[in-house]
């Protein structure tokens, strides 16, 4: 695909995005986004520094927690009470990832995993969180004299902050920047070898994917009012991965595919088939690891180039 | 009343045993979870869900067959590991030559199918499992009274951990095992079949958490949540002690279970994640772990 295919690609989806809420439901169009958000960001990880944090729910339930704090505690303007979530994420990220950097692979994964529980707990037990209730009630405020607890007027709100925060990913993978996080996902010793400080160039990937995964869950709080525990549980963030792995990892639109699908499949099933749910999204992870590993995105764009008679790796 | 920093002294004495018993459930498992991880190199984040699997076959067979607990702690584990075979033959063995990472998504995904499944048939809430009569009541240990059943459980899990690090690192089976775990190819070219002994680890470590299950049964509600935070928190062990040695995971297991016990005297909102806290501290100095090397 050359880039002028990709970009007019890119437009004709932001402009179905405009135009959705007039045949869909803006808040289940905003849960997708939000956790496409998430997913994009996940991916920054996984999908091009080959790192699989297996916490990354914290970054999400953080930000959707102080971002409902300012907002319903300090009555900060909701535009500050975003920022003060994504933030307070990235700075997480920053201590997480530089503690969990340490280690590769599974262990990388493993201590990523136990610091996200370390903070449920914190969580579980601080005051302000509410503890098994959650936070409830947050106010949507208001952005320049427009009242956002109209669900149009934030679903504009949210789309905007989507379609800048998937940019500034697409603009990462594409600088020099994720050049050399793809060199080290390859080949990590041989980008050592080549001069590159990996583990700044790593800690650096982490506190960004940390800090958007953190404004995906301030939308979140903003779309529904109230953070949960469920948040920073690490279902969670074993969902974000079958997200990744589902849409396709390592492709730009993948993770976005991964979470409409999830999130679909789980407002359709719910109230349906009750904890089989569990089940099913087991189930949707094997089958993806053992037969499905380049995801739809993926799985498509190899189908495409074969049909195309394009010789693929 | 005999006080020791203000804390009386049977207190501290009952969460350092209560401790002990904790940590006795977390050196069964990271023992499996190394004794996995050795062979197979694969994370087994289904390991919680074989504990769990334990403890609720345990009570299915009360309840259903009528089968007491002795019975339950012999044929419980050989269920489990049988399960166990049976994933590893369907599943596993079609990821080995994969990214580790893999191993860990695809027993993920199991945990969720397993739980989720137990939780469909059975429901979330705890079900009571009462402790066999023999080891009903007390025993005066002089500073205090130990409920038998307590004691029972260091005993059997610590005889349980010292058996598999006898089998693993005295005995030739042991031997094959260790030179499967660093040279499969050579391994099998000598004659013996490593397939066939990585599909027996699998079975033997599903088979300790299935253990651990059954043991832990009538000490807590048997639920299909109960895995949920099991895993996780054996994970903080793993990643504490390192996966580098048998005996690693259990002098890890057993120090940690007894470390939450005495924060539960002295600060008890910590007690649940002072494990964690350990953990970034040791990954601070050494990021291999207490016991791990590096690799």
């Amino acid at each position: 695909m050359s880039a002028t295919t990709a970009r007019l690609g890119y437009l004709a989806a932001l402009v179905l995005l405009l135009l959705a809420p007039a045949a869909i439901y803006p808040v289940l169009i905003m849960k997708v986004l939000c956790f496409a958000l998430f997913a994009c960001a996940f991916n920054l990880l996984l999908g091009y520094t080959g790192l699989l944090s297996f916490g990354h729910a914290v970054f999400l339930g953080s930000a959707a927690y102080l971002t409902g704090h300012a907002l319903s505690a300090w009555g900060l303007p909701t535009l500050v009470g975003l920022a003060v979530g994504t933030a307070a994420a990235a700075l997480l990220g920053l201590v997480i990832g530089a503690l969990a950097i340490r280690r590769q692979g599974i262990y990388f994964a493993m201590i990523t995993l136990a610091l996200a529980q370390m903070m449920y707990f914190v969580f579980l037990q601080s005051p302000f969180t509410g503890g098994e209730n959650g936070l409830q009630g947050v106010p949507r405020g208001s952005l320049a004299g427009i009242d956002l607890s109209n669900d149009y007027a934030l679903y504009y709100l949210v789309v905007a902050l989507f379609a800048a925060a998937f940019w500034l990913i697409l603009r990462t993978i594409h600088s020099p920047f994720g050049q050399a996080l793809k060199a080290i996902r390859e080949n990590e010793a041989r980008a050592v070898s080549l001069g590159y400080d990996v583990d700044r160039y790593k800690l650096l990937a982490f506190v960004l994917s940390a800090g958007l995964s953190g404004l995906a869950g301030a939308l979140k709080v903003l779309v529904f009012g109230f953070a949960t525990l469920t948040d920073v549980h690490w279902h969670t963030s074993g969902e974000v991965v079958l997200m990744t792995l589902l849409g396709g990892m390592g492709t730009v639109m993948g993770p976005v595919v991964g979470a409409g699908v999830v999130v679909l499949l789980q407002t359709e099933l719910a109230d349906k088939v009750g904890s089989l749910v569990t089940v099913i999204m087991g189930a949707l992870f094997v089958f993806c690891v053992l037969v499905f590993r380049r995801g739809i995105v993926g799985e498509s764009v190899a189908l495409y180039r074969r049909m195309i008679g394009e010789k693929t790796r | 009343m005999t006080e020791i920093f203000g804390i009386p002294l049977a207190a501290l004495m009952g969460q350092l045993m209560l401790g002990l018993v904790n940590g006795s459930f977390y050196a069964l498992m990271s023992l499996g979870l190394a004794v996995i991880f050795g062979m197979l190199q694969i994370i087994n984040f289904a390991h919680g869900a074989m504990y769990m699997m334990g403890a609720m076959f345990a009570w299915i067979a009360f309840v259903h067959l009528g089968v007491g607990y002795w019975w339950s702690l012999l044929l419980v584990p050989a269920a489990v590991g049988a399960i166990g075979i049976v994933i590893e033959r369907s599943l596993l063995k079609w990821i080995y030559k994969l990214d580790h990472l893999y191993g860990l998504l695809l027993t993920f995904g199991l945990a969720l199918i397993i739980t989720g499944g137990f939780r469909y048939v059975f429901g979330s809430s705890g079900q009571p499992y009462s402790i066999p009569p023999a080891l009903a009541g007390a025993v005066d240990l002089g500073f205090m009274f130990m409920p038998k059943y307590r004691l029972w459980v260091i005993v059997a899990s610590l005889f349980v951990c010292l058996f598999t690090w006898y089998m693993i690192e005295k005995t030739r089976l042991g031997a094959y095992l260790r030179a499967a775990t660093e040279n499969p190819a050579l391994t099998q070219a000598f004659g013996i079949n490593v397939p066939v002994m990585v599909m027996l680890t699998y079975a033997f470590g599903s088979a300790l958490a299935g253990f651990a299950g059954v043991l832990a049964a009538p000490t807590t509600q048997v639920s299909p949540l109960m895995s949920s935070n099991m895993i996780i928190t054996v994970f903080a062990v793993v990643v504490i002690g390192g996966m580098g040695s048998i005996m690693g995971s259990i002098i890890t297991g057993l120090g940690l279970g007894v470390l939450e016990g005495l924060t539960k005297v002295f600060y008890a909102q910590a007690s649940s994640t002072v494990i964690f806290v350990v953990m970034v501290i040791v990954l601070m100095f050494r990021p291999t772990g207490l016991f791990g090397k590096e690799n």
